[in-house]
């Protein structure tokens, strides 16, 4: 491995069985040979010697052991739990474990060993717990076997504990690693059994994170700061109103100026210039004078998608995504029903590392070092723009400046790829700046929409109707030219069953979709569609309780009668809130709560209103996950879901004027800062026996809890998201 | 030619003097840890210290950084164990990181400043932006870090 690291040349060794240890910064330059500086972990420290003892564990003869871990790590953590499943059952000394990304290209030469890389949907934990698990226990069994062999004994009578194999009868014991190498040799087990939760000693314990050192000194690459020999760097524009086309561009002035190496045509809608910083090259792009056709994209504006989206909850046709029961009958025929409309709008992801992808390309190969929520769509992606066999491109991972969903889209990998095929053997890094992310990004969808209840003797909803109006992310996936079809996912959190099912017993219940699209383009949001459906559905429900003069805690109770694990999320916040204690004026409780990602989420949030300004006091969350693999993560994640989440119902909306974003960076498109973020209380639950996710589900109570809360506090319903423009946040 | 002092080093720099600070430690010094977040000083990825004072370089022409002592993550401690550094790594702050360098910096120039800030200090002074949403442990690792830096002292 040495070797091949210092070797200077562009060939791709995907065949290869061991990789590199330590961190993805190392992975980072080892494919062309490059020597990156690399901070803590220098390739030259790496061990002369290490075994690979199954595609996810490799010993090192000094007894270490690095954990291949396929999904992508963005701050969600899941690298460290999924290293904390496999050391579970491999029985390894925790404090001798580092990880590594393996490779896309490394996948697809070897079948795909590490199953999916993609890293969305709160997947990379729940969706993986099993093979991952499997992948630590064989190898496991593997070590036993070659002790076992060593002292000519029954595997049956050996354990494998803190890195050492241990013969019972004997008491004879060894490391790992004086068996790693004759272990790599044996056949792996076809059948292995996993450990009883009750016995983890790692997963579900508060173990640190294992990708913090570097972030703390500024030694750790991002996309952003790979560097190569020889590499030039791009700055792009591309047409501000989506759809639309480069006519034509005058670079004369461009080409002239400073450290300026390219000024080129990229795809059919953008320009970018090449040069040998990246200063140069957004300076210099500045000075380049593109005339767009924007064409009937250009016309549009927010008012003219609102009048289409308001359409929308009056059509006659919509997609049912849940209907149970005579909903439209029996609101029909009732003498009274209640309704309310609301809207959320399109919102950016905005992670702090701006977009970017450095790419080589020759005749023959390509290579990508990519910040994506994605490996093998990115090499996907790289090998259709290259103009390549997938067997001939690679991608390096790297440890993401945040995702939020934005990084499982690559078109910014795509124009990398455009560019450096017109400069041949170059390494060019193309980052976009923030106006550029701002303006071409893939957006929360927008909706509306309106809820309408017949309530019953008792106050309580009878039927119900969610009619949604708006985006579908799942048509803007499919074909161009195909018909509309359902999208199943407008329907999360109100979903017949599965991980996001409607948790609320409703006798008459319909949920249906307008489908209104539009032309900017909709993408996975963290937390995606939860985050209007919660928003709506909790909003209308506290309107009902209150209409009825109900104790909004009460009125859930009583439709939560068939959700046990919905409603113990919900008292264990309502209930370390204190609901129900004694306010001062101004100040109000207020509810949300969810099932979603197969997670059961609440909050309390208390705020108070004095002068009309919100001032966010504290938010107690509960959540159940089923199993918990790291509680200390799972807390950081409902906290920071709360950053997130509450940055977008306080300040967040991309208005659209001309066709075009209006919002180009964080001074129109504001972030919550520190002074702003409440106080949070986060109760992790498990209750064993499921596996949820933990990085989006309580993006969508935020919102409607303090909103349910600024109401008690205030009696003023907020309805329409951001709240900036109806109260001082 | 600018001549510039970047943690403790004298460094000659061949860029037009409008140059932001940032991109000559990043692009023609390879200084990496100081990141680009926004360009217009809004979110803080880009703090480094210029004569100990908290200072977004992304808007710094590299001629204005002159003549000045300059100190970017790299050069915080000579083993990442500033006691910001000591705190974060204990709490596990940064989940993404990127901001983190940025969040540092501001933290260790409120702490050179005030040793011991309260909790208003820190929401007047910590104006960086996290999309992750570290805040909490932000405000729990300068209050250690504070206590950390006594403990030295001690």
């Amino acid at each position: 491995m040495t070797a091949n690291m210092k070797k200077n040349t562009l060939s791709v060794d995907v065949s290869r069985r061991r990789f590199v240890i330590g961190s993805a910064t190392a992975a980072a330059g080892f494919a062309v040979g490059i020597s990156l500086p690399l901070g803590a972990i220098q390739a030259d420290s790496t061990p002369d010697a290490n075994e690979e003892i199954n595609a996810w564990v490799v010993v090192n003869e000094d007894n270490t052991v690095i954990v291949r871990v396929a999904r992508s790590e963005m701050g969600q953590g899941t690298l460290t739990g999924l290293v904390q499943l496999v050391a579970e059952e491999l029985g390894c000394d925790w404090s001798k474990v580092s990880w590594e990304f393996p490779s896309p290209g490394q996948s697809l030469a070897r079948k795909r060993p590490w199953g999916s890389f993609s890293t969305g949907g709160s997947r990379g934990i729940r969706d993986s717990h099993q093979y991952v698990r499997e992948g630590g226990a064989v190898a496991r069994e593997l070590l036993i076997a070659a002790a076992a062999q060593t002292w000519n004994v029954p595997p049956a009578e050996c354990t494998a504990d803190n890195s050492l194999i241990n013969h019972l009868p004997s008491g004879k014991s060894t490391t790992f690693g004086s068996v790693a190498r004759l272990a790599a040799t044996l056949e792996a087990p076809t059948e292995v059994t996993l450990k009883d939760p009750a016995d983890w000693t790692i997963v579900g314990k508060p173990m640190p994170r294992l990708d913090t050192a570097d972030k703390v000194t500024g030694a750790l690459r991002y996309g952003a700061d790979v560097k190569l020999p020889g590499m030039l760097h791009a700055a792009i524009h591309a047409c501000p109103v989506h759809g639309g086309k480069r006519v034509g561009f005058d670079a004369d002035v461009a080409r002239s100026m400073s450290g300026v190496r390219h000024v080129l045509a990229v795809s059919d809608d953008a320009v970018a210039v090449v040069a040998d910083s990246w200063w140069q090259a957004k300076q210099a792009l500045a000075a380049v004078k593109i005339d767009w056709d924007t064409g009937e994209n250009g016309k549009v504006d927010s008012d003219s998608i609102t009048a289409i989206l308001k359409k929308g909850l009056d059509a006659n046709d919509a997609f049912v995504g849940n209907s149970r029961g005579e909903t439209l009958n029996v609101l029909k025929d009732a003498d009274t029903v209640v309704s309310s409309e609301y809207s959320y709008p399109f919102q950016n992801h905005a992670p702090m590392e701006p977009m970017n992808a450095t790419v080589i390309w020759t005749e023959k190969s390509c290579e990508a070092w990519v910040p994506t929520q994605n490996g093998e769509a990115a090499l996907e992606t790289l090998a259709d723009a290259a103009g390549l066999f997938r067997d001939n491109c690679e991608v390096h991972k790297l440890i993401l400046g945040g995702g939020f969903g934005r990084r499982a889209n690559h078109d910014f990998l795509v124009q990398a790829a455009q560019i450096a095929k017109q400069i041949p053997g170059t390494p060019i890094k193309l980052l976009w700046s923030r106006e550029e992310d701002q303006l071409r990004g893939v957006y929360h969808p927008i909706t509306r929409s309106r809820l309408t209840a017949k309530l019953n003797d008792e106050g309580l909803p009878e039927a119900l109707h969610i009619r949604i109006s708006g985006q579908s992310i799942l048509h803007a996936l499919r074909p161009p030219l195909g018909e509309p079809k359902i999208d199943e996912a407008v329907f999360q959190a109100l979903a017949p069953e599965g991980d996001h099912a409607f948790i609320y017993g409703i006798e008459h219940f319909l949920a249906d979709h307008a489908m209104r699209n539009t032309h900017l383009r909709p993408w996975f949001w963290r937390g995606v569609n939860i985050n209007q459906n919660v928003f709506y559905v909790e909003s209308f429900l506290d309107e009902l309780a209150m209409k009825t003069g109900t104790d909004p805690l009460d009125y859930r109770r009583k439709l939560l009668r068939d959700s046990p694990e919905a409603l113990a999320v919900l008292e264990r916040a309502a209930s370390n809130a204190g609901w129900g204690r004694t306010l001062p004026p101004g100040t109000g409780l207020g509810l949300a709560l969810c099932k979603a990602f197969g997670s059961y989420v609440a909050a309390c949030a208390e705020v108070s209103v004095v002068d009309g300004k919100l001032h966010m006091k504290k938010i107690w969350a509960a959540t159940d996950p089923g199993y918990a693999v790291n509680p200390q993560q799972i807390a950081a994640q409902v906290s920071g879901s709360f950053v997130y989440g509450l940055s977008a119902a306080l300040y967040a909306e991309l208005t659209v004027k001309d066709g075009r974003v209006e919002q180009e960076n964080f001074n129109s498109y504001p972030s919550m800062k520190i002074a702003q973020m409440p106080e949070v209380e986060t109760d992790v639950m498990p209750s064993g026996g499921f596996w949820g996710g933990v990085g989006e589900p309580t993006i969508a109570v935020g919102a409607p809890a303090v909103l349910n809360a600024i109401y008690a506090a205030t009696g003023v319903r907020i309805r329409d998201l951001p709240m900036k423009d109806q109260l001082s946040v | 030619m600018p001549k510039l002092s970047i943690n403790g080093e004298t460094v000659d720099v061949d860029v037009d003097p409008s140059t932001p600070l940032l991109w000559v430690l990043r692009d023609h010094l390879d200084m990496t840890g100081t990141k680009y977040g926004c360009g217009i000083a809004q979110c803080g990825a880009c703090t480094i210290h210029v004569d100990g004072v908290a200072t977004r370089c992304c808007v710094l022409p590299v001629s204005a950084a002159t003549g000045k002592k300059i100190t970017t993550i790299e050069g915080l401690s000579a083993n990442g164990d500033h006691p910001v550094q000591r705190a974060w790594v204990e709490l596990d702050t940064p989940q993404c990181g990127y901001c983190q360098p940025g969040m540092i910096m501001a933290a260790a120039a409120l702490l050179s400043e005030t040793p011991q800030p309260t909790d208003s200090d820190i929401d007047q002074r910590i104006t960086n932006i996290c999309r992750c949403g570290t805040f909490a442990r932000v405000r729990q690792g300068i209050h250690r870090a504070a206590e950390l830096a006594t403990e030295v002292k001690a």
